[in-house]
C-alpha cells in the first residue's frame, strides 16, 4: 500500500515539474520527487544510494537550480510545444513498448546465488576506476562554478 | 490484490523516464529540459535498484547508481552554467532563438 502512494506520489511531482508555469516551482516539485524516489530506493533495499539521492538530489541540485533561475530569471515561453504533441506521444509509445518488451521477461527470473559483498569493497576494489573517474567529474563540476560565479563579477565590473 | 514491488518500481521507471522523454522532446525552455533530463535520471536510478535487487547483487547496482548521481549532478551544474551565459549573451533561454550557428 505504502509503495502504491509513493509511485503515485513520485509520478505526480515529475508531472507538476514539467506542468508547472513559473520555473521555482518547478524546482520544487523535482525536490519532493527526488525526496519520494530516495524512499523509493531505501524500500527497494538501496540504503546508501537512498541517503546520497536525498542530500544531492534533493539538496544540492534543488539549490543550484534555485541559484540559476534567481541569475537568469523566470521567463514567459510560448506554450507552442517544440515538436507536435501527437509525435512526442507517439515516440514515447513506442520508447515504454520497447522498455516493458525488454524489460518485463526480467523481472520473474528467479535472482542467482552470488557471494555477498559489501557497497566498500565493491566501491573501492571492484571499481575503483569509478572512484577516480568520480572526483575529475566533481572537479569539472567546481570548476564549471566558479567561471560561472567569475563571469558575473566581471560583468558587474564592466558595467 | 496486491502488486509486488518490482511491479511497482517497473511502473515507477518507465512513468519517469515517458515523462522526461516527452519533456525533453516538447519544452523549449532550456532551464526546463535540465529538469527533464534529471527526471529520467531518476528513472534510471529506481531501474540500476531493481536490477541489483533481481540479481540480488545490491552492492554493484549501488555502486554503478553513484556514478550515476555524481556524473548527473555534474551535467545540471555544467547545463545550467551554460543556460546562464545564454540567457546573458543572447537574452533568452527559448531554445528556438539560438539559431546563430545556422546562418
Amino acid at each position: 500500500m505504502w509503495q502504491i502512494l509513493i509511485m503515485v506520489g513520485i509520478l505526480l511531482c515529475a508531472i507538476m515539474a514539467i506542468r508547472a508555469q513559473r520555473l521555482l516551482v518547478s524546482a520544487l516539485w523535482l525536490a519532493g520527487s527526488s525526496a519520494l524516489v530516495a524512499l523509493f530506493l531505501f524500500l527497494l533495499g538501496a540504503a546508501e544510494i537512498a541517503v546520497i539521492e536525498l542530500s544531492v538530489g534533493a539538496g544540492l541540485v534543488t539549490v543550484l537550480f534555485v541559484f540559476a533561475i534567481n541569475i537568469s530569471g523566470e521567463e514567459a515561453l510560448a506554450a507552442h510545444p517544440l515538436i507536435p504533441r501527437p509525435l512526442a506521444w507517439a515516440v514515447i509509445a513506442i520508447s515504454g513498448l520497447l522498455v516493458g518488451w525488454l524489460m518485463l521477461p526480467g523481472v520473474d527470473v528467479a535472482a542467482p546465488v552470488l557471494a555477498a559483498s559489501d557497497l566498500g569493497s565493491t566501491l573501492w576494489q571492484s571499481r575503483s576506476l569509478d572512484v577516480f573517474l568520480q572526483a575529475v567529474l566533481i572537479f569539472a563540476g567546481a570548476l564549471a562554478m566558479l567561471g560561472l560565479l567569475a563571469d558575473g563579477k566581471k560583468a558587474e565590473v564592466e558595467e | 490484490m496486491t502488486i509486488s514491488i518490482p511491479v511497482i518500481a517497473g511502473i515507477v521507471i518507465l512513468g519517469l523516464v515517458g515523462i522526461g522523454l516527452y519533456a525533453l522532446l516538447a519544452v523549449r525552455n532550456l532551464i526546463k529540459m535540465i529538469i527533464a533530463l534529471q527526471i529520467m535520471v531518476k528513472g534510471v536510478l529506481v531501474a540500476f535498484a531493481l536490477a541489483g535487487r533481481l540479481r540480488s547483487d545490491m552492492a554493484l547496482a549501488q555502486s554503478m547508481a553513484l556514478t550515476i548521481i555524481v556524473s548527473d549532478t555534474i551535467v545540471a551544474v555544467i547545463g545550467l552554467a551554460l543556460a546562464v551565459q545564454i540567457r546573458r549573451h543572447v537574452g533568452t533561454l527559448d531554445i528556438k532563438a539560438l539559431t546563430t550557428l545556422r546562418r
